[in-house]
């Protein structure tokens, strides 16, 4: 799971169709980098790209940290995003982060660690979280890895039922609405999941003709649910054509191309908030340690790394050098190693605390007391 | 005398009003019909919704994320089944979150039978609700007590169910809300819409004041020292009938209207046992897992000492629906002879 056993897997296997061809053309330009410049083959600023990198690295370094601490037994479970970086850190550093309805609400799900690294989580938080210890700032250890809750950047409490997320999604939507700000809601959920009523009910709610949300509705779609293969369960062309039913503006991306997903992304979301109407985005990505530990967590050969292809990218335009990519690697695995050490000698939580926030303002809920 | 649609309706005029309530919504809640029992009527704030009770409960629930508050309708509450893991979200968002979150939302649903609803309109939902936790369950029997029970359900800062016993909806009560004109008729022209065309309709609304009924507690509806009968909702009204047929007869009955079903007015329940030594717990929801069972062993692990009588449960019988003819359902829900056969019962228990 470090740097070098990834970088040692195979590659390119394709396994499955992903709708846009990853770039595979290698460039060997090797001119002095200027961090603000735009990088003419890649299309985005030289600084936006190596953060982008820096910023999936450090995901992956956490959720490996974190499949680490389950496989010591420091933890009970995980599950988690690593080989969703590309989508979700694009995401992350394109959500208008902010307290209440004049910035964007995140209704996400649990392969998010990648979106809140990039929003400035620190590693620590989801360490706290995946040990349950009293100092989790989420859910206090009441709750599974990757189960976010921000309140100070509208991160709305992740919880385990599928694609419930994409229900309670319409009515921070609906208050955007009618605040006028330019702030979306945006949610995320995997391809299976779109089978549950509820992914309905975000499209029919959603595109109301008079009232239409502004809404980013993505799918990130790793083409499993847990088992199940996606191509056995799908009659739809793309899940995102499903929008198009509803007459909402549709996109599928290579959820595994970070400039790809930045663009995408950053364009959709434009779009919602100048308009103030739904998008349906789909982006297909890999599942790159299975489902969660229930299953393993082991890396999986048979898919593509996003980071891999990227730092390729990056390699071959000349941006960054592998003694570069190797010290970015190891310095985040220095901070989640010492984030580990703190959170080792932090407090569980304790029975005393089971009726806290039973009730707002401290007010009792336990029946024996009344 | 306003009827507990009226009430309802005033009560979330108020809220619009005085309580920053910027949505009421579910099915037929919006003009022009204002709700299938007319209990949103002419209100500023109200929204028809797609058919989706999935999609109104999520809609209240991000709602109540952004901290705003809403009050959301599910038409029936035979209708809001497949809502309940929404709803136990909505209950545990705050306990999850560690504080974070909380849900500030009011869901009310029309229950029970005695409308001749037959299967689909009959259930009832109390002893689900009770099995929701983090959420406020609430059940008025009268107008009064619905006005002022809904104003803090929209003032509560928790998740709120408020349930409309169905067959109360058009019953008039015998207390004037604050603010309400004293003359019926004023009030119907004031705030019922015409019949016919109501595109041009507009309410008038009475200037009307709050009314604190803190949620949690329960009212004495009937003073009696021989046996205490705890129910809520359409049974208080049958209770309280049968306590005044039994006081003719010199039996003196408690009858007391428990109003919140959680959090639960116990002392009020238990002050009242340790006078009478004997209890009935009366509602309509199905008999097995039924709320009146919990309350029931409460009595019977706190109070066993001080017992002269088992503690008993009148509820539905547990049948998977309510029949449509009169001779089904009456014999399926509790009716006041069967209260009545209980009391006697337990006024006839010697210890
Ligand atoms: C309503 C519900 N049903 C079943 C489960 C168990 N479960 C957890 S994850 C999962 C698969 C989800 O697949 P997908 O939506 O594609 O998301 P992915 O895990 O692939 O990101 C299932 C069935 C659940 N959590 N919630
Ligand atoms: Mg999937």
């Amino acid at each position: 799971m470090s740097r070098t056993s990834t970088a040692t897997s195979s590659r390119g296997k394709k396994k499955r169709p992903v709708n846009v061809a990853t770039k595979k053309k290698k460039t060997t330009k090797k001119t002095a980098i200027h961090r603000s410049q735009q990088s003419p083959k890649l299309g985005l600023s030289n600084e936006l790209l190596l953060k982008m990198h820096s910023l999936m690295v450090k995901s992956r370094v956490l959720e490996e940290r974190l499949i680490k601490i389950y496989k010591t037994g420091d933890a009970y479970f995980w599950i988690g995003g690593p080989g969703e970086e590309a989508f979700g850190v694009a995401l992350g550093l394109l959500a208008k982060k902010g307290r209440g309805p004049e910035y964007d609400y995140l209704h996400l799900h649990y392969r998010c660690t990648p979106t809140l690294v990039a929003m400035g989580m620190p590693m620590i938080d989801s360490i706290r979280l995946i040990m349950n210890k009293s100092t989790d700032r989420c859910t206090g250890g009441r709750n599974f890895s990757n189960h976010y809750c921000f309140p100070e950047w509208n991160v709305v409490p992740v919880s385990s039922p599928i694609e419930v997320q994409y229900t309670t999604a319409i009515g921070t939507a609906h208050v955007q609405r009618r605040t006028k700000s330019n702030g979306i809601t945006i949610v995320t959920g995997g391809d299976a999941g779109s089978a549950e009523g509820d992914f309905a009910s975000c499209l029919v709610w959603a595109s109301r003709p008079a009232n239409p949300l502004p809404m980013l509705i993505t799918v990130q779609n790793n083409a499993w649910g847990i088992s199940t293969s996606y191509e056995g369960q799908h009659g739809e062309t793309t899940i995102a054509d499903r929008g198009a039913a509803f007459n909402m503006r549709t996109r599928v991306i290579n959820g595994n191309d970070p400039i790809e997903s930045y663009k995408a992304l950053e364009e959709e979301i434009y779009y919602i908030r100048r308009n103030q109407k739904p998008v349906v985005l789909e982006a297909r990505l890999s599942r790159l340690f299975g489902h969660s530990s229930a299953d393993g967590a082991n890396r999986k050969q048979d898919q593509d790394c996003c980071i891999e292809i990227f730092e390729d990218q990056l390699l071959s335009a000349g941006l960054l050098k592998p003694a570069d990519i190797q010290r970015v690697w190891s310095e985040y695995e220095a901070e989640g190693r010492a984030a580990l050490e703190q959170v080792r000698g932090e407090s569980a939580p304790q029975a005393d605390s089971l009726w806290d926030h039973y009730y707002a303002d401290g007010e009792n809920g336990d029946w024996r007391k009344f | 005398m306003a009827n507990m649609a009226q009430a309802i309706r005033l009560a979330l005029h108020y809220g619009e009003q005085n309580l920053q309530v910027k949505d009421i919504f579910g099915e037929d809640v919006g003009m022009p019909l204002g709700g299938v029992f007319t209990a949103t009527q002419g209100l500023d704030t109200t929204w028809n919704t797609p058919l989706d009770e999935r999609g109104i409960i999520g809609m209240a629930m991000g709602i109540g994320l952004t901290g705003e508050r809403c009050v959301a309708e599910i038409q029936f509450c035979d209708y809001i089944f497949n809502t309940i893991d929404l709803l136990k979200i909505a209950g545990n968002t705050l306990w999850v979150s560690h504080g974070n979150y909380n849900m500030p939302i009011v869901v009310m649903t029309p229950v029970g039978a005695g409308i001749r609803g037959s299967v689909y309109h009959s259930h009832s939902f109390d002893a689900w609700a009770t099995r929701l936790p983090g959420w406020k369950v609430v059940m008025p029997s009268t107008p009064l007590d619905a006005y002022g029970l809904l104003i803090s359900a929209i003032k509560d800062p928790n998740p709120v169910l408020f349930l409309k016993p169905k067959a109360l909806l058009r019953v008039r009560g015998e207390e004037l809300l604050p603010g309400e004109p004293t003359s019926e008729k004023t009030l119907k022209k004031m705030i019922d819409a015409p019949i016919g065309d109501r595109s041009k309709w507009k309410a008038q609304w009475p200037e009307m004041e709050e009314l604190d009924i803190s949620i949690g507690q329960g009212k004495i509806t009937r003073e009696g020292d021989q046996a205490t009968v705890v129910t809520y909702g359409r049974h208080v009204a049958m209770c309280n009938k049968v306590a005044d047929d039994l006081a003719s007869e010199g039996k003196r009955v408690e009858v007391i209207d428990l109003r919140s079903l959680y959090p639960y007015d116990w002392q009020m329940v238990k002050a009242s046992i340790q006078k009478t030594g004997k209890v009935l717990f009366v509602n309509e929801d199905t008999e097995v897992t039924n709320f009146g069972e919990h309350l029931a062993y409460r009595t019977t692990s706190e109070l066993f000492y001080e017992l002269y009588a088992k503690p008993r449960v009148l509820a539905g019988l547990n049948l998977p629906g309510i029949g449509l003819h009169a001779n089904l359902e009456e014999n399926s829900v509790p009716q006041v002879k069967n209260i009545r056969k209980e009391i006697d019962e337990l006024l006839a228990e010697v210890p």
